[in-house]
């Protein structure tokens, strides 16, 4: 915002042609009407995620009617229901292997925290637990309209994001978030290996 | 006089017809007794032999439902596990059977019946998954809905989940004194609902184990000894994320070239543990839940549960309830088809342009829904003995116009575009063949069964709520091809729109719930099984209760679970694109798959 303040003054004959921004502006201003979710239904919020897409409600007048099936050509990985232990590794896979900048919304009460299922022994009690989340949306399920509302807090947070700070731009490289595996429970390696160095009175709390 | 005297001498068994039971006491002398609250007792080793008695002889040829109870720690009970069938015929209620067996895990032996029923595969399977019992001659006993190597079998009462809290609620910590919640994660070791077995060591365990053996059946069945030519085989993925398969489903395909050799359904993506949760809650807190299992057709889901319940309560509904169910029933099963249609034609590649027109429909009927119950897809809108809401002003002038003038025209629309479109003809006729005997064989129902020429709906067979008032005729299709499956879906969209049409006209006032339930239901000891006819099949649920304020068993006998019993055989030498194709035509919701 304070660049744009800053920009020197367009000379009033240029003024209708001439429009100077800064780059974070423009490139925000892209994304903003490119943002492309991924076609990755869960449950019951799934239909509901249709629903905005469809007719009445209708994302494509904000620029994101392309659903791609592809986690690879996605900016936006909605989470429309209940992520159990089996289906873990598959979203965290998926979220891999999406490219960056990218974003996650936790629609309705089961991705934020497991929901009315919370208390069942194969649910994941709430998808944060294995990948960072952007926006979380409650409601069981939530209205599409609160879903737009989501993508528009998104919108609105590309607005104060620069290109310098974005992670996809930084130096090194990043494995993404290790692929959780089925044991007797689900394992979540980022968890397990810290307690694995230290042995001994770890297990003990491990195993209760 | 000696007839009368012969009767009051036998038995009385409540759950199965007398005559049943006692034409089973004749052929099978001293072995069968009463059970202990509906049908007969069989020991573990006749459990086929009377099964294929009553399949052969008493015409029972459907096994609809298969389940099993586990009674521990229950005052006057010796503690056992309970397998139960639920047999029916083509009219006049179910023949329950029971096995008891014992809680060890080395002695929970049963004889299979999938040579007789195939609707037992994915049952067995999952009573194995469930309760550890393993079923001696099925040929692929794995679990169904957790992964290989998880711990424990979760509907055992001596297994406790992670996130445990109480036997039943309403959990002391919020009720009669409340305002103490305790939260679960502070409470479990790990801080997170996960929980490992004493002694595990994470390095030597085998994370390729969970898939091991679906990947061994994957290369052992179906092969072709006599192949002519010595192709190469491989096996790929569908799913779980796939953008046809409505949900995490997965399907492990092996292919030749591009021909559909063998093909195993992966389900559990998306068990949510709604018999464990619904074990815990009260009876009517599970009104919500069952919202969830179909969630595009709540209303149906919830009829199913409130009519067992009823059956146990033996309450009467007020007749005004019985039009308001009929009403919304009927209108979640023109949203089920439209839908149904729509994704179909997604699957055959018409990307989003037939389910937009369904969708457009949808929101018409679920404003109605929305303004009858205020909620949009989980409507918790039935009570036991009647409905929650009364209709708001102007509702019926809403839902005729609906009815009689915008839904019919646009099914016209729908069904002109996609029944006589020659790419879906030819994408579609003659793909999937399902055989009558072989779909009731495998405990296929609804519009599935119906495609395949067998005129069997639970509205008619066996009545409930107001049907044998109404009329409407069974739509029936007879090639049982992927085009049948969906030309019935408009058939039926049609006859609903008629039961519709009278209902409307009709509806009475009066009372909308026979008496304000309490929160606090107490149900009397029994069990029960009670079913409809939901849009994609029969939903029937099974309770079991103690006399208490919770359920002590509750088992959903899932619809789309059992019509994917088939799945594999109607697949078999199929292309690849027709895999989607079947599926569309079957119609699933992976809520309701998995539970």
């Amino acid at each position: 915002m304070r660049d744009v303040e800053n920009l020197p003054e367009i000379p009033p004959e240029l003024q209708g042609t001439v429009k100077l921004t800064t780059f974070d502006q423009l490139f925000a201003w892209a994304r903003k009407r490119s943002l492309w979710p991924m076609l990755f239904g869960l449950a019951c919020c799934a239909f509901e995620m249709i629903a905005a897409a469809a007719s009445r409600y209708d994302i494509a007048r904000f620029g994101m009617e392309i659903m791609r099936p592809s986690p690879r050509q996605a900016d936006l990985l909605i989470v429309s229901g209940t992520v159990t232990k089996k289906m873990a590794p598959q979203v965290v896979r998926l979220y891999n292997q999406m490219p960056e900048p990218k974003y996650v919304i936790a629609m309705g009460a089961c991705a934020i925290s497991g929901g009315p299922f919370k208390e069942g022994y194969a649910v994941v009690s709430g998808v944060d637990k294995l990948i960072p989340v952007d926006v979380y949306i409650p409601g069981c399920p939530p209205r599409p309209e609160a879903l737009i509302h989501a993508f528009l807090a998104l919108h609105a947070r590309f607005e104060h994001e620069r290109i310098r700070d974005l992670k996809a731009y930084q130096k090194g490289v990043d494995d993404g978030i290790p692929i959780p595996s089925l044991g007797p429970d689900l394992v979540d390696w980022r968890r397990f290996e810290p307690l694995m160095e230290e042995a001994e009175p770890v297990k003990e709390a491990i195993h209760g | 006089m000696a007839e009368e005297a012969q009767v009051q001498e036998s038995v009385q068994v409540k759950g199965m017809p007398q005559e049943v039971f006692q034409a089973l006491s004749e052929h099978f002398p001293g072995e069968i007794k009463p059970a202990r609250y509906e049908g007969a007792l069989v020991p573990a080793g006749k459990i086929v032999e009377v099964i294929r008695f009553l399949r052969d002889e008493m015409g029972y040829c459907f096994l609809s439902n298969l389940t099993a109870t586990d009674y521990y720690e229950v005052k006057g009970v010796e503690p056992h596990l309970d397998v139960v069938y639920h047999l029916f015929r083509m009219q006049g209620g179910y023949a329950a059977l029971h096995v008891e067996i014992p809680r060890e895990l080395e002695k929970a032996h049963l004889p299979s019946v999938t040579s007789l029923f195939p609707s037992a595969m994915l049952q067995e399977r999952e009573v194995y998954d469930m309760f550890g019992i393993r079923f001696d001659g099925h040929p692929d006993l794995r679990r169904l809905l957790m992964w290989e190597g998880f711990d424990g079998y979760p509907l055992r009462k001596d297994w406790k989940e992670v996130y445990y809290e109480g036997e039943t609620k309403p959990y002391k910590s919020r009720y009669p004194k409340g305002g103490h919640p305790i939260y679960a994660e502070e409470l479990s070791p790990l801080k997170d609902n996960i929980r490992y077995p004493e002694g595990w060591a994470p390095q030597e365990w085998d994370y390729d184990e969970a898939d091991r053996l679906l990947y061994e059946r994957m290369l052992s069945a179906h092969r072709d000894p006599d192949k002519p030519l010595k192709t190469d085989e491989m096996i790929i993925n569908f799913g779980p994320h796939h953008p046809s398969t409505h949900g995490v489903f997965r399907m492990a395909v092996r292919l030749d070239g591009e021909t559909v050799r063998h093909l195993e359904p992966v389900f559990g993506y998306l068990h949510r543990n709604h018999e464990k949760i619904g074990e815990r809650n009260t009876w009517i807190q599970n009104i919500p839940f069952t919202d969830r299992l179909d969630y595009i057709n709540g209303m149906t889901n919830n009829w199913a549960y409130v009519i067992a319940l009823e059956k146990m309560l033996g309450l009467e509904v007020p007749e005004r309830a019985e039009y308001l169910r009929v009403i919304v029933g009927e209108f979640s099963r023109i949203v089920n088809h439209m839908l149904a249609a729509g994704f179909f034609s997604n699957e055959l590649g018409l990307y989003f342009t037939g389910s937009l027109y369904a969708l457009e429909e949808r929101e018409h009927i679920l404003d109605l829904f929305e303004e009858l119950s205020g909620a949009r897809m989980m409507f918790n809108y039935m009570r036991p003995g009647g409905v929650r809401y009364d209709l708001p002003e102007g509702w019926l002038e809403k839902a005729k116009a609906l009815a009689y003038e915008r839904i019919p025209s646009k099914v016209e629309q729908m069904q002109h575009f996609l029944l006589d479109n020659d790419v879906v003809k030819a994408r579609t006729m003659g793909v999937g063949v399902l055989p009558p005997d072989v779909a009731m064989a495998s405990g296929i129902t609804g519009p599935v069964l119906r495609a395949s020429g067998v005129a069997y709906d639970i509205r008619r067979a066996e009545p409930y709520s107001l049907y044998d008032q109404l009329d409407f005729d069974v739509a029936v299709r007879e090639h049982g091809d992927a085009y049948d499956r969906l030309a019935i879906r408009f058939d039926e969209i049609w006859q609903s729109l008629r039961i519709l049409r009278q209902v409307l006209e009709n509806i009475p006032e009066g009372p909308i719930v026979a008496k304000k339930p309490s929160h606090r239901l107490k149900v009397p000891e029994g069990e029960t099984y009670g079913r409809i006819e939901a849009p994609k099949g029969e939903l029937g649920f099974y309770l079991v209760s103690l006399g208490k304020f919770n359920p002590y068993r509750y088992h959903i006998r899932s619809t789309s679970l059992l019509n994917l019993t088939a799945l594999s055989d109607m697949t078999r030498g199929l292309k690849v694109a027709d895999i989607v194709t079947v599926l569309g035509s079957i119609d699933l919701t992976m809520g309701e798959v998995d539970r």
